[in-house]
């Protein structure tokens, strides 16, 4: 089992104010499952994904990434989960922008230790495999918002990570580059990387194989879609 | 993340924001740039002081009435003393541990005439033929004075460089003479160049036999008689006994002088130490001034410097927490601000360095100061910059370190 969670929770204490974002969470997921978590705004979606993504820790209960107890490990360890094993894809790209393509996307390797020479070679293919070969010198802001995505997923995939997380990729798209990038993401899930998709739109959800669905912090449904 | 790969990220962050890395560093440079300015200075001040220090006669002790390192003097009380006389030279010279002596004195006449030429402001010194070794002459023509004109009280003399510049520009001196005081003077000798000593010429002298000089100057009186009287040159027999001799010659004195044990010495016995002494005592001054200005200086630059990495960690919130999100640690964040806030102030360092260099090298071109750098100023200049950068930086880099990934992702 690549993720496995047990009745996790995430409360939020602001002043005397406590919100319960996750109510009690257990899942799950394979390796090279394509899964997408669905539901209204503010059911607890992102919370999810930033605990399943080691970006935080759960209030309560176990959360095992590939068997390992994630709320055991230190700061560096943790650090080193997220570079080697994760991969993010956010709404809003998030990319540096005053560094190029190629700098961005060099990022994570940098903090992996990867040499130079090897950097370069990754860096190359991965662009032409998200269809930015063209692109490497270019900054952001000389991008459009669908390159500007992909750049992220390239990042995202460079260091061969175990699962992919995209907490609203497309919702910053219009919906013609939405799709492109949705099949970008098919096309990884058919190559066997698991990824677990983020979405409050349901055409979005729907390209993946498993949905789960979310209301105020709990998972309500869980839909399996035959695919064709 | 590997050194090199840190280092280089840095720049590039700082090189895409030129402006602001120069505001920056704005102190730093500043900073930097007054204390190397004032330390090549006051190196190069140090340098040439000892050197005419040097010039004297390294172990030549001075036995006067008065003493040079005597914070300040009293005057009264020094007029009161007994005379220097020839008596204590003689006695002195009996020391085992002297070697040479040379009693002394000195007159400063307004001219000196040669064929309707003058030379103005000569210091004339009378002497024995010792004062060539206490004093450390060289003889460029002819030859010093000796037993014999002394003896015989012969008007001859040896003259500076000054003197052949301004009575003798076209002739040998040797064998001509001059007039002094009135009085017809044979020139027997010429000194090699000594330069000046504090802007003041060493070469603007005249030496001749202490009887001839005793025959035709007055005694001195009054103020003039404490600053005109007798002093003596004494050398050891070697440098290592300096001390010693020192020691002797205050005892013999306060022997001569009948002095008890619970008053204090009513001469002053100098040495080039006194000297470096009351250099010394003016440049603590000065050090401790120069402290006070880098300290608050580099004060100003860190603190700007750590004003901008803040704002710079707030700008960058979300730079943080997505760093982290693909692997960044703690540590890599703190790492990264820090190594910012320290190439920052290393080449606000290396600037100010440099400026300050340059302005120590105007300063010494248009003014008769000198200007030295040794290595060590360079490295100084740089390594305090460090320095305030790792100590200015520590806090906003520790601060960026802290911040929660998810927070700092949905920062905005
Ligand atoms: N850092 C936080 N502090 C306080 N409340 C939070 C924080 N993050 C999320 N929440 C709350 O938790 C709930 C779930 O939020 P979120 O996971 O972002 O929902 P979704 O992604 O499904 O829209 C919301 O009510 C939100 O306001
Ligand atoms: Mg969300």
């Amino acid at each position: 089992m690549l993720i496995h969670t047990e009745d996790i929770t995430k409360i939020y204490k602001i002043g005397s104010y406590v919100v319960e974002a996750l109510g009690g969470v257990t899942i799950d997921i394979d390796k090279g499952e394509y899964v997408a978590i669905t539901g209204p705004s503010g059911s607890g979606k992102s919370t999810l994904m930033h605990l399943l993504g080691c970006l935080d820790t759960p209030t309560s209960g176990k959360y095992f990434l590939s068997g390992t107890d994630v709320t055991s490990l230190t700061d560096l360890e943790l650090s080193q989960l997220r570079n080697k094993k994760i991969g993010f894809v956010f709404q809003t790209f998030n990319l540096l922008p005053r560094i190029t393509v190629t700098k961005n996307v060099e990022l994570p390797l940098l903090y992996a230790g990867i040499t130079a020479k090897e950097r370069q070679k990754k860096i190359e293919s991965i662009l032409e495999r998200v269809g930015l070969g063209h692109r490497k010198t270019h900054r952001p802001n000389e991008l459009s918002g669908g390159e500007m995505q992909r750049v992220a997923v390239a990042r995202a995939l460079i260091n061969d990570p175990e699962v992919v997380f995209a907490d609203e990729p497309t919702g910053n798209l219009d919906s013609k580059t939405g799709k492109e990038i949705m099949s970008l993401f098919n096309d990884l899930a058919r190559e066997g990387n698991t990824i677990i998709l983020v979405t409050h739109d349901a055409t979005v959800a729907n390209y993946a194989k498993r949905q789960l669905k979310m209301l105020d912090g709990k998972i309500t449904e869980e839909v399996l879609v035959k695919t064709s | 993340m590997h050194i090199r790969d840190l280092v280089v990220s840095s720049l590039n962050i700082l090189r895409t924001n030129r402006m602001r890395s120069f505001l920056t560093i704005l102190g730093i440079v500043i900073g930097v740039m007054t204390i190397i300015a004032i330390l090549a200075l006051v190196q190069g001040l140090n340098a040439s002081v000892e050197e005419q220090i040097q010039s004297l006669g390294s172990n030549t002790i001075f036995v006067q009435r008065f003493s040079w390192s005597a914070g300040r003097m009293d005057f009264q009380e020094i007029a009161k003393r007994k005379e220097i006389v020839l008596d204590d030279a003689w006695a002195i010279a009996r020391l085992p541990s002297v070697d040479k002596i040379a009693p002394q004195k000195d007159y400063e006449i307004a001219s000196l005439n040669y064929q309707g030429k003058t030379a103005k402001q000569v210091d004339v010194t009378g002497s024995t033929p010792d004062l060539q070794y206490t004093t450390n002459y060289t003889i460029e023509s002819g030859r010093f004075i000796n037993q014999d004109d002394n003896n015989h009280k012969q008007m001859v003399a040896v003259i500076g460089g000054y003197v052949v510049d301004n009575l003798f520009p076209t002739e040998d001196p040797v064998g001509k003479y001059l007039t002094i005081h009135g009085r017809r003077t044979l020139v027997i000798g010429v000194l090699g160049r000594k330069g000046s000593f504090f802007g003041q010429s060493q070469d603007a002298i005249i030496i001749m036999p202490l009887t001839s000089f005793e025959k035709i100057f007055p005694k001195p009186t009054g103020m003039q008689a404490v600053f005109r009287g007798l002093s003596i040159q004494v050398l050891p027999k070697s440098g290592k006994y300096l001390d010693k001799t020192v020691d002797q010659i205050r005892e013999l004195m306060r022997r001569r002088h009948g002095l008890s044990y619970d008053k204090p010495d009513d001469f002053g016995i100098n040495t080039q130490e006194s000297l470096r002494q009351i250099y010394k005592n003016i440049t603590n001054v000065a050090f401790i001034v120069m402290i006070g200005v880098a300290a608050i200086s580099l004060l100003v630059g860190g603190i700007g410097i750590m004003n901008i990495m803040l704002v710079s960690v707030s700008e960058r919130t979300k730079e943080i927490g997505l760093r982290k999100a693909i692997g960044a640690s703690n540590r890599n964040i703190l790492y990264q601000f820090l190594f910012e806030a320290i190439a920052l102030s290393i080449i606000g360092g290396i600037i100010g360095t440099g400026l300050g260099l340059g302005i120590a090298k105007l300063v010494s071109k248009v003014s008769p100061l000198h200007a030295a750098a040794p290595i060590w100023t360079i490295i100084l200049g740089i390594g305090f910059s460090a320095a305030v950068g790792i100590f200015f930086g520590i806090y906003p880099a520790n601060r960026a370190a802290q911040l929660n990934p998810i927070d700092a992702l949905r920062y905005e």
